[in-house]
């Protein structure tokens, strides 16, 4: 899972297992332009929470690619194989929930720089465990 | 000078002091500047100095190798306790006490700054780093060391060359600091400083193994006697704090100069983070020092230390700002981005412990945790409801244990009192507890949230929402089928109440009751797993309409159907005979022959169509039809295939109807997917034959009877034609007298058992037109719930 600003560079970028890091992360920045998308069509309703996206699912890749927007533009893109089938929409939603509060919890300390890399070792353990319980 | 045999404590004592000297980490050598600083702080007249130099045989060395300075150590020992310096001394006098060093302070602090100056030129650092102290120290030695933090701090704050506070100050000016503190608590509490290094010391070995723990035992077991008191204390404890300072001077990194206070509450910290065991806890003079600085950013005890004021001031200890940030999370407990008193502490002390070369740990330590008060229950209470459920929903410490300790952030006034530690290291032992119930929290949070979308799933009944819930805590990928496999069979029995009449009433329309539905009853529960599965995958799309409900076992057929198959099954057999009887009797019709030609077809077929239909036990229905349609002559026949087609359209009609109602009422319940099935190809005759609304087709028996139907229109209009000669034959009866005589009582014996059909398919029709009704008001319910919960899928 990644994480974006409004930039759209990355601000964390963490693999589940299978380290194949450079294949998700052209993965994540291609999804990136249909979360900006689906943000543009949006206009009014600018308070989504959940972004549910499994569009991206590439027949050969075979993995799902979701994606979150926060308030403030930050994005969150998770990709999960489809072997993991059990994993439903809500379980989604509850991990980029928490991916969110960690996120504001980071924001909070005054010695984090909006803009910088994430370097908490709390969300790194957050993150850690989440992937785990999904794996 | 040889064989010098040294006591444990000795042992230790003179490693620790061997390490201190050696300031260039050689383990072998210690440097002669330190070395000759040391013997200064003993005390020792120099010639006396110089004499111990020459018998440990460090002026023939020119060095000071270990066990020169073990020697040296010794003999200052030696000389100290008054006796003379004799090679022989070494080994011979016993118990003798550890060697003191009382260094000045100035030689302390400047030892110490230099230690831990970047610049580590020592000599020249001294002068522009010995803070002012020195003279303050001379004040302080009667005052209470806590007005001594306070003038310290002061004081520093007026000349301090780096920001204040922050406790960049590593030990170097431990020593006098230590001193105050000693001082402070005075008499009894010298043991407790005295226990404070060697406990502090002991994490600290981290950096020295064995040598700080060494020299624990050495300086509780140096207790200065009493005359001595803080002095002696003082004397005993510089060097430690010298040796300590070593320690993590050699591990830590260089950093900048810092301010005496600053220093002086390190040294406080390290000397009093007490016990061996938690080298976290924040000492009372420490925690005092913390308050103070505090107040120095927010007056009020009780209020809060805006994140960029604590930040700036944390800044000032040139921790890098990773390490600052991590601080910040650990001791940020409700994250708020402000500092309380408690978290303001708690950040300081781990300030203070990474200067001094701890790693910062991954978790808040327990004693570092806000505390939980309970001087304030209710407001303790209050907070933790408050703290607590503002934090379950939203969320946001579920992953984070020290979020419950949070809630016990009502500070009370400062109060140092041991039982406050001691209730607080009870309390963080339950603020653990909470943290755990917290984590426990945390993944039910989540699944507080999953749950809602539950609805969503259609299960009609709480009982499988919350077995839902508890599967979902256990395991997500059983989830989806737990659920389902709970609903299929309460459904089914749900279904086999409501429905038993609609099912009795499939069995009359089929009367091939048993065999079929249970053999579909299996499929069909699979089919609702799934169906149900997709339902709650895509809830919005509910695409396929729900196949109709289950019929409930046939264990009892309404007992008109089994009348009807008794009596149709009676029959047939009779039928069946007569069948076989009569199409011989057919043939002597002279005119209908012609017909009865056809008729004989049409017996025999019909018989065909009753061997066919007999093996089903729901032909029977149609039988009595076919029997009748087999037994009766043509015109015979023709009236009762009239009948029968008025039947089975009246039937089908009543099937018709009964399909789309339980197609509405399956909404939810999937069970007759076999039902489903069968039926979709039986409506693809009928649509086709009789231009009926395509209905979900009964089971095959239906079918079969349906298909029979099919056969039977192409014969009912021959039927019909028949019918036609015959009312022709009829109507030329006259011409056939003896014919007709039978022909009367065969039509008679024959109406009377089309009237007996009459009266039960009549019979049959009224228990159908009830069970539609209720299969009606089953559909208008379900869909009732259906359109209640289906607002919850677009969530």
């Amino acid at each position: 899972m990644s994480k974006f600003p409004k930039m759209n560079y990355p601000l964390y970028i963490r693999s589940i297992p299978t380290e194949n890091e450079l294949k998700f992360h052209y993965t994540v920045h291609t999804s990136l332009d249909v979360v900006d998308e689906k943000i543009s069509a949006m206009g009014k309703a600018l308070v989504d929470q959940r972004e549910l996206y499994l569009g991206l699912l590439y027949p050969t890749e075979d993995y799902k690619v979701y994606g979150y927007v926060t308030n403030s533009k930050v994005k969150f893109v998770m990709v999960v194989d489809s072997s993991n089938t059990a994993l439903r929409d809500n379980e989604i939603r509850s991990m980029f929930r928490k991916l969110h509060n960690s996120y504001t919890d980071i924001m909070c300390n005054p010695f984090y720089n909006p803009g910088d890399r994430i370097n908490s070792r709390a969300f790194d353990n957050m993150v850690n465990s989440m992937m785990m319980q999904v794996c | 000078m040889e064989g010098l045999t040294l006591s444990e404590a000795e042992q230790r004592y003179y490693c620790d002091l061997f390490s201190y000297c050696d300031t260039e980490s050689t383990k072998k050598v210690a440097s002669n500047g330190r070395v000759l600083e040391l013997f200064r702080a003993a005390q020792l007249p120099n010639d006396v100095v110089m004499q111990i130099m020459e018998l440990c045989g460090a002026t023939r060395l020119g060095y000071f190798g270990r066990s020169q300075f073990y020697i040296a150590l010794k003999l200052v020992a030696v000389a100290q306790s008054g006796l003379p310096l004799r090679v022989e001394s070494l080994n011979t006098v016993k118990d003798l006490p550890l060697p003191r060093f009382v260094m000045s302070k100035n030689e302390q602090e400047s030892r110490h700054t230099a230690l831990y100056s970047s610049d580590a030129d020592n000599p020249a650092s001294y002068s522009g780093v010995i803070p002012p102290p020195p003279g303050r120290i001379q004040v302080k030695k009667g005052s209470v060391s806590h007005d001594a933090v306070q003038q310290r701090t002061s004081a520093d704050q007026q000349e301090s060359t780096s920001p204040v506070v922050s406790p960049q100050q590593s030990p170097p000016t431990s020593p006098h600091t230590w001193r105050k503190h000693n001082r402070h608590p005075s008499g009894g509490n010298n043991e407790r400083p005295l226990a404070g290094p060697g406990p502090f010391w002991a994490p600290f070995s981290e950096a020295q193994p064995g040598s700080s723990a060494s020299s624990d035992p050495i300086w509780s077991g140096h207790s200065p006697p009493p005359h001595q008191e803080n002095w002696v204390s003082f004397a005993d404890t510089p060097p430690t704090s010298a040796l300590l300072a070593m320690h993590p001077a050699s591990v830590q990194d260089q950093t900048t100069v810092r301010t005496v206070a600053s220093a002086a509450t390190t040294n406080e910290i390290r000397r009093q983070s007490s016990s061996y065991d938690d080298p976290w806890k924040i000492t009372d003079e420490q925690r005092q020092y913390y308050v103070n600085q505090f107040k120095t950013i927010q007056p009020d005890l009780n209020g809060f230390i805006p994140g960029s004021a604590a930040k700036e001031f944390f800044t000032k200890s040139k921790l890098p700002i990773l390490e600052l940030s991590h601080i910040w999370e650990l001791s940020d407990f409700d994250k708020d981005g402000a500092l309380t008193l408690d978290e303001f502490c708690a950040a300081f002390h781990l300030v203070v412990a990474r200067k001094n070369g701890y790693d910062l740990p991954e978790k808040l330590p327990e004693s570092l945790m806000p505390k939980l008060i309970d001087l304030e229950d209710s407001t303790v209470g209050e907070q933790t409801g408050e703290v607590g459920y503002s934090s379950s929903p939203a969320e946001a410490p579920p992953s984070k244990s020290p979020s419950m300790p949070s809630l016990n952030q009502t500070w009370p006034e400062l109060n140092q009192s041991s039982e406050q530690w001691e209730t607080f290291s009870e309390r963080s032992s339950s603020s653990q507890t909470l943290t755990q119930f917290d984590s426990n929290i945390a993944p039910a949070d989540p699944d507080t949230a999953i749950v809602h979308p539950v609805p969503i799933r259609m299960t009609p009944s709480k009982i499988h929402m919350q077995e839902m819930e508890l599967k979902r805590t256990g395991s997500d990928h059983a989830n989806p089928t737990s659920p389902l496999l709970v609903k299929p069979p309460d459904l089914p029995e749900e279904n086999k109440m409501s429905s038993s009449v609609k099912f009795t009433s499939g069995n009359t329309v089929n009367g091939y009751s048993s065999s079929d539905s249970y053999a579909s009853d299996p499929e069909q529960i699979g089919s609702t797993v799934t169906r149900q599965r997709s339902h709650s995958g895509t809830s919005p799309d509910n695409t396929a309409p729900p196949p109709p409900p289950p019929r409930p076992h046939p264990s009892h057929s309404r007992s008109s159907s089994l009348d009807m198959n008794r009596s149709f099954s009676v029959t047939p057999g009779q039928q069946q005979a007569g069948v076989v009887a009569y199409p011989p009797a057919v043939p002597p019709r002279p005119q209908p022959s012609q017909g009865a030609g056809p008729h004989v077809h049409r017996p025999v077929d019909a018989e065909g169509l009753i061997a066919h239909t007999s093996t089903s036990p729901q032909q029977i229905p149609e039988q009595p039809n076919f029997a009748d349609f087999s037994q009766f002559e043509a015109f015979a026949v023709s009236g009762v295939n009239k009948e029968e087609e008025d039947e089975i359209e009246t039937h089908s009609e009543v099937l018709q109807v009964e399909k789309p109602s339980d197609s509405a009422s399956s909404l939810r319940v999937a069970k007759a997917d076999g039902r489903v099935e069968d039926k979709a190809p039986a409506n693809v005759p009928t649509s086709a034959g009789k231009g009926t609304t395509p209905l979900a087709p009964p089971p095959k028996p239906i079918r079969r009877r349906l298909k029979s139907e099919d056969e039977l229109r192409p014969e009912a209009e021959e039927h019909t034609q028949k019918t036609g000669v015959i009312a022709a034959v009829l109507a030329s009866q006259p011409s056939i007298p003896r014919s007709v005589g039978k022909d009367k009582k065969a039509i008679q014996a024959s109406i009377r058992r089309n009237k007996e059909t009459n009266t039960v398919l009549a019979r049959l029709n009224s228990e159908l037109q009830q069970q539609l009704k209720d299969v009606l008001e089953e559909r208008i319910s379900l869909e009732v719930q259906l359109e209640q919960l289906r607002p919850f899928s677009h969530l």
